[in-house]
């Protein structure tokens, strides 16, 4: 039998990826260029017994899935700028809280209200440091409308294997422009659940780190009582002010996704082989990039792509491992350098890293990325 | 390379970037060749200048939006103004003969009629103009078969609404065929 095919927007897509992965409950302040999600989750949660809510505010929408995900379901928010920045406040509490979350958040011009039509990628550096404290941070930047529906369900993965909010955030093009998809079948792409404990109500402690860096979770409703607060806690939920306790928490925490960075990074090499010169790109801006190297190569430049798809845990290693071998990184992005200056870390001053900057609304264009590649002697 | 790049502007509201979709939707699903579509808008609902994109090609499509544009249609003055800046040399000029009226210098091929007029006296509506532009730039372009655009259109509008848009494609196809003799 042929699977089902669909001409879909991003966001059409990222939704039905969201449903593919199991979620079950939404909540949200619906925002341009984002909308979609909110509008289908209205229409197809309440057909499988989910739940939509539209809340009062952006933070409301936030606390409403942190809620919910505690009683074991699969939950979303998705929200753009403005939105991402009026939730972060309780990310933080998603974070040290570890409740399992996805926040999908389409980038568009920033700061504040910015332009909400335009495309940008300049909410990178929020999805790591927006919250304040050491935090673990997963963010996803797909590419394609395919792409956008497949991370959707390695973002609920991630976020139920590593008990963490996590964010997929697509540019405004990539969310708002359409492509063919092919659905996978159920059960194609393997689903992961969070690990629920296997002690009784009794022995239960929500962080009991004997379990291994991701302690299990119990939903409430289940007849496991336990305690959730923002404050740093104790293995049993309480909050606690012991410095080692503290400390070793903390440093957990942020362990437990920065110490996978390798199941969490994927990226694609494109003409990588031979490149001499190469352009580290996401989202959008990585399909102008492979436009871009297309007409070098046929020009006979050894030009070649590094694309991200996970944008957090950043991919310092596999760029330092380049950094040697060529003789240029290129960092297109439609922000005045965000990607840039992770890519200058990872290259420890082995090689020039030159950035193509832009925030005017318009995507970066292949012929700006071809005219850098020459420039690279 | 075969990529085929085609923009529909005019004003928010006239339904272009719909058409865009429909045009796109023929190519992927109907034609089974590649397709991307893309738009840009402002924030208003209606008015000011929108414009659709679409590009079609045998191979994986990289770059979205438009690079060199083979085919435009504009809807209004401003739109024509605005987005046929990088119609191609000999590119195609689809334009609504009594809304744009000063016509941009350059090798096109310049095919022009009463596109919402021809809705609103041949086909009963003037809410299906983007149709009747859309059965003009299929006929134009040849991308995509008369079939396959039709298939496309009558998927993608309301049961109710089938004969209307169907009359509409056919209008606006046959109008630019005889245009383009």
């Amino acid at each position: 039998m042929s699977k089902k095919v669909a001409f879909l927007q991003g966001n059409e897509a990222a939704t039905y990826g969201a449903l593919y992965a199991g979620c079950t409950f939404f909540a949200g302040y619906p925002i341009t260029p984002s909308t979609e999600v909110a509008e289908i989750m209205s229409i197809e949660l309440p057909k499988i017994g989910g739940k939509f809510i539209q809340m009062e505010d952006e933070i409301g929408a936030m606390a409403a899935i942190l809620g919910a995900s505690l009683t074991g379901a699969k939950v979303l928010d998705s929200t753009s700028g403005p939105g991402f920045s009026l939730k972060q406040e309780l990310i933080g509490m998603g974070c040290i809280s570890e409740i399992p979350c996805v926040v999908y958040n389409v980038m568009r011009g920033g700061p504040s209200t910015g332009m909400p039509t335009g495309p940008s990628q300049s909410d990178v550096m929020c999805a790591k440091w927006g919250t304040h404290g050491d935090h673990p941070a997963i963010c996803l930047v797909p590419s394609t409308v395919q792409e956008l529906f497949e991370e959707m369900v390695r973002a609920f993965n991630l976020s139920e294997k590593y008990r963490t909010p996590v964010f997929i955030m697509p540019d405004e093009i990539v969310a708002h422009m359409r492509e063919r998809v092919v659905f996978p079948e159920p059960g194609e792409i393997p689903l992961i659940e969070r690990t629920t404990p296997t002690v009784s109500p009794a022995d239960y402690k929500p962080y009991d780190t004997s379990f291994g860096d991701v302690p299990p979770l119990a939903a409430f409703g289940s007849g496991y009582k336990f305690h959730v607060t923002s404050l740093n806690k104790a293995q049993d939920g309480f909050p606690t002010t012991k410095a080692e306790l503290v400390q070793a928490e903390e440093e957990r925490q942020v362990r437990k996704v920065e110490g996978n960075a390798d199941d969490i990074i994927e990226f694609e090499e494109y003409q990588l082989d031979d490149a001499e010169v190469v352009v580290i790109a996401y989202g959008s801006t990585a399909r102008s990039a492979r436009y871009a190297v297309n007409v070098a190569r046929e020009q006979g430049i050894k030009a070649g792509m590094f694309r991200l798809k996970t944008f957090w845990p950043f991919p310092y290693k596999q760029i330092t491992a380049m950094a040697g071998k060529v003789k240029g990184f290129i960092t297109p992005e439609m922000n005045l350098g965000m990607c840039f200056g992770e890519v200058e870390r990872a290259a420890q001053g082995k090689v020039p890293v030159i950035g193509i900057f832009r925030v005017d609304g318009e995507p970066i264009n292949p012929d700006q990325i071809l005219d850098k590649i020459k420039g690279v002697k | 390379m075969s990529r085929y790049e085609l923009r529909f502007s005019g004003a928010g509201g006239q339904g272009l970037i719909t058409a865009g979709i429909i045009m796109a939707k023929a190519a992927s699903i109907y034609e089974g060749k590649q397709a991307v579509q893309s738009q840009s808008y402002g924030p208003e609902a209606r008015g000011g200048a929108s414009k659709s994109e679409v590009i079609i090609s045998d191979e994986m499509i990289d770059y979205p939006k438009a690079t060199k544009v083979d085919a435009l249609l504009a809807m209004t003055q401003v739109a024509c103004d605005k987005y046929s800046h990088d119609l191609k040399e000999g590119g195609i000029l689809l334009l609504d003969s009594d809304l744009v009226k000063e016509i941009p210098k350059g090798n096109f091929k310049l095919i022009s009629f009463p596109i919402i007029n021809t809705a609103k006296n041949d086909v009963g509506r003037e809410i299906v103009a983007n149709i009747v532009a859309l059965g003009a730039m299929v006929a134009l372009t040849g991308q995509v078969s008369r079939e396959n655009a039709e298939k496309a259109v009558l998927s993608s509008v309301p049961e109710a609404f089938i004969e209307l848009n169907r009359k509409a494609f056919s209008i606006g196809f046959e109008r630019a065929m005889a245009a383009s003799i």
